[in-house]
């Protein structure tokens, strides 16, 4: 490691599988924009999203409220309603194309192929059906099998998401578990069918922080066993640090910076992620104020013309010729290094990282 | 859960109790000459002797209510007209005026009210709930702003101008009239259909703005979206995930409700010329007939608390999250 990842706040702690060039992908968005009609106009909440992932890797979406990161993870499993949301572009899930997908190929598509583990286990659970009977449904959804080999299979389930005495525990409601047991079940439940793509949207949120790390740890191990890709949606850089291989950082429905953890989180390139970084209060040392973004996320109502952050970007004075106002830049490689790609004008950003931003950061 | 269905057994009780106190106390202890009252119009001296006699109103408050309750769990006796009757437990009271007990008279009524009930709360139940959880389903078409209003057009039509018309013009339905279930079911049924029809017309319009409601919020919520991603049918996304949840606080209107129309079905027994629970009350309120008063309060409290003792039973069945302790 250099000096200055280890000086960055987010130290990657594991090595990262190293990416292998070439590697197909397994689920592949491309140029996806969602948008919701409403009264007040059209809710741009994604607008030309474009990714790629493997099997065995796992890509964590970070981005504010708003950002997109959820919406465009729903539209993966095909959740939103068709008539209340218009949907363009490509989502591929092994070759399977799931924008215009017919409703019963995505009742065979989804469980079986995507699974996706909720926010929130204490409401994403159904509170009337034992977590037994919510587990079969899905297994029996994908498998022709009986009532009670589809039992045995939620209570083996339970067992690896380590849920202790599994076979009493299959019968009992989620208001039965804590919050960290529900999250597991919850777990248990999306991989029970062996999807080989996993959403994880925010699964450890609505957690406390030990109960954090073991569910990261849980989904870490299963992708390991199960070998499949995970998209992992969060808001927390530290989650980042211990799970993801890539990074999407999202702004304002759009990627704004994509690549490999240890280098977005050691030395990012867009000024978004920038503030990102800064806005992470110091646990150790002096205490001081906090430095959160200034200004407020867009309305995807009326998006700013050109980029996306720039009536909040401190650099984009530095731009000649008024570009970030009338321009949306690119997501494409903006130093040497081709494995990365961020959407800004800035010129150099690697070296004005290193020079004016990385000495603020706490 | 029996400790707790033994201690709201009790508590049941005690309202009943405390009921039956009130209302002797309103109207055996008011400032009017109870026997009087309840002698009526045609009072001779002897009658009026007779009833003070019997009903001991010329003894303590305290020494009458306790022959009341006496009454109620062994029986007593009642000197009407220099006969003495003997009225059985539980006895609650008699009727000097139309010169029966008031628990038989009460006793033919009440499954009258509850044939009643049963059949309307079974119709505006069924249709409430069907109609409330289509519209919820196709939010926003015309079918579900047209069930909307159907609905608010029923519910702010005046309960008889409904039972009016439904009297009036569906002449095509068999004649009202009470049939005991047991002796002709067929008979039973056809008596009662205007009836059950007036009352499940009315009220279903009700059951379908709150089963439109409760469905509109049971869909969106979160586990509505997992079963969704789950790879299910929507059907079984709405009907099983979404209507389970939606049901529960319906099926809580419901218990309360049912209740309450069990004293309230006054409006149906009149136009529809059934002698019920109501029509009795409606008939002794007229004729200051005081016993039949008294009985018929302490029957619709008796209803009312068990109906809810009920529910909260049933409420533990539906909703697991709820320990009964």
């Amino acid at each position: 490691m250099t000096d200055q990842t280890v000086r960055a706040p987010q130290t990657v702690t594991r090595t990262p599988r190293a990416r292998a060039e070439g590697e197909e992908a397994y689920l592949e968005v491309t140029d996806l924009h969602v948008q919701f009609p409403t009264a007040d106009g059209k809710v741009q909440a994604v607008q030309g999203l474009s990714y790629a992932l493997p099997l065995r890797r796992t890509l964590a979406i970070v981005g504010e409220s708003g950002s997109g990161k959820s919406v465009s993870s729903m539209a993966i499993l095909g959740l939103h309603d068709r008539k209340s949301t218009w949907i363009s572009g490509s989502i591929k899930v092994g070759g399977k194309e799931v924008v215009g997908m017919s409703e019963k190929d995505l009742m065979s598509y989804r469980g079986a192929d995507a699974a996706m583990i909720f926010q929130d286990p204490q409401s994403s659970l159904h509170p009337f059906f034992t977590i037994g009977a919510q587990i079969t449904e899905s297994y029996r959804a994908h498998h022709n099998v009986s009532k009670r080999a589809a039992k045995a299979r939620a209570v083996d389930m339970l067992g690896r998401v380590g849920i202790p005495n599994p076979s009493r525990r299959v019968d009992q409601y989620p208001h039965e578990f804590s919050g960290g047991m529900r999250q597991r079940a919850m777990i248990a439940m999306a991989l029970v069918n062996d999807p080989k793509l996993l959403i994880a949207d925010e699964p450890t949120t609505a957690l406390d922080v030990t109960v954090q790390a073991q569910i990261l740890d849980l989904i870490a191990d299963l992708q390991r066993d199960f070998g499949s890709a995970v998209v992992f949606i969060t808001h927390d850089l530290g989650v980042v640090a211990e799970i993801a291989d890539d990074i999407l950082v999202m702004y304002g429905g759009n990627a704004v910076e994509h690549g490999p953890v240890e280098k977005i989180l050691g030395s990012p390139l867009h000024p978004y992620s920038w503030g990102l970084l800064e806005s992470i209060p110091a646990v150790s040392g002096t205490p001081g104020p906090l430095h959160p973004i200034p200004g407020s996320p867009p309305s995807l109502l009326a998006m700013p013309s050109g980029c996306a952050f720039h009536p909040r970007c401190e650099f984009r004075d530095r731009v000649g010729g008024d570009l970030c106002r009338t321009l949306k830049p690119e997501l494409i490689p903006r130093t040497a290094d081709q494995g990365r790609t961020s959407r800004c004008h800035l010129k150099e950003p690697d070296k004005v990282f290193e020079t004016e931003v990385l000495p603020r950061l706490p | 859960m029996l400790f707790y269905i033994l201690r709201r057994v009790i508590s049941a009780i005690s309202v009943v109790i405390v009921t039956v106190v009130c209302s002797f106390l309103l109207f055996f202890a008011a400032p009017h000459d109870p026997a009087g009252v309840i002698c009526g119009p045609k009072c001779t001296p002897e009658r009026l002797k007779d009833i003070t006699n019997s009903l001991n109103l010329d003894q303590p408050m305290v020494e009458q209510i306790g022959l009341y309750f006496k009454g109620i769990a062994v029986g007593r006796d009642y000197t009407a007209g220099g006969v003495t009757r003997h009225c059985d437990a539980p006895c609650l009271g008699y009727s000097y005026i139309l010169g029966v007990p008031v628990t038989d008279l009460l006793a033919r009524a009440v499954p009258v009210t509850l044939s009643i009930v049963i059949g309307g709360a079974t119709i505006y139940l069924i249709f409430g709930v069907l109609i409330g959880t289509i519209a919820a389903r196709v939010r926003g078409t015309t079918l579900d702003k047209a069930a909307v209003g159907t609905s608010l057009v029923i519910g702010s039509v005046p309960y008889f101008i409904v039972a009016l018309v439904i009297a009036l013009y569906a002449t095509f339905l068999p004649r009202s009239q009470y049939t005991s279930f047991f002796e002709n079911p067929i008979q039973w049924a056809g008596g009662l259909l205007a009836a059950w029809l007036c009352l499940g017309l009315t009220n279903s319009a009700q059951y379908t703005r709150y089963s439109r409601a409760s469905m509109i919020e049971a869909l969106g919520q979160d586990f509505t979206r997992t079963a969704r991603s789950k790879g299910i049918s929507e059907r079984r996304v709405v009907y099983r995930h979404g209507l389970r949840a939606a049901m529960t606080p319906v099926i809580t209107i419901f218990g309360v409700d049912v209740a309450y129309q069990l004293v309230n079905t006054i409006f149906t027994e009149r136009i529809f010329q059934l002698p019920g629970l109501g029509t009795r009350i409606i008939n002794a309120f007229n004729q200051y007939d005081l016993p039949v008063l008294m009985g018929g309060v302490i029957v619709g409290a008796t209803v009312l608390v068990v109906m809810n003792l009920l529910v909260d039973i049933l409420y533990t069945v539906l909703d697991p999250r709820v320990r009964l302790g």
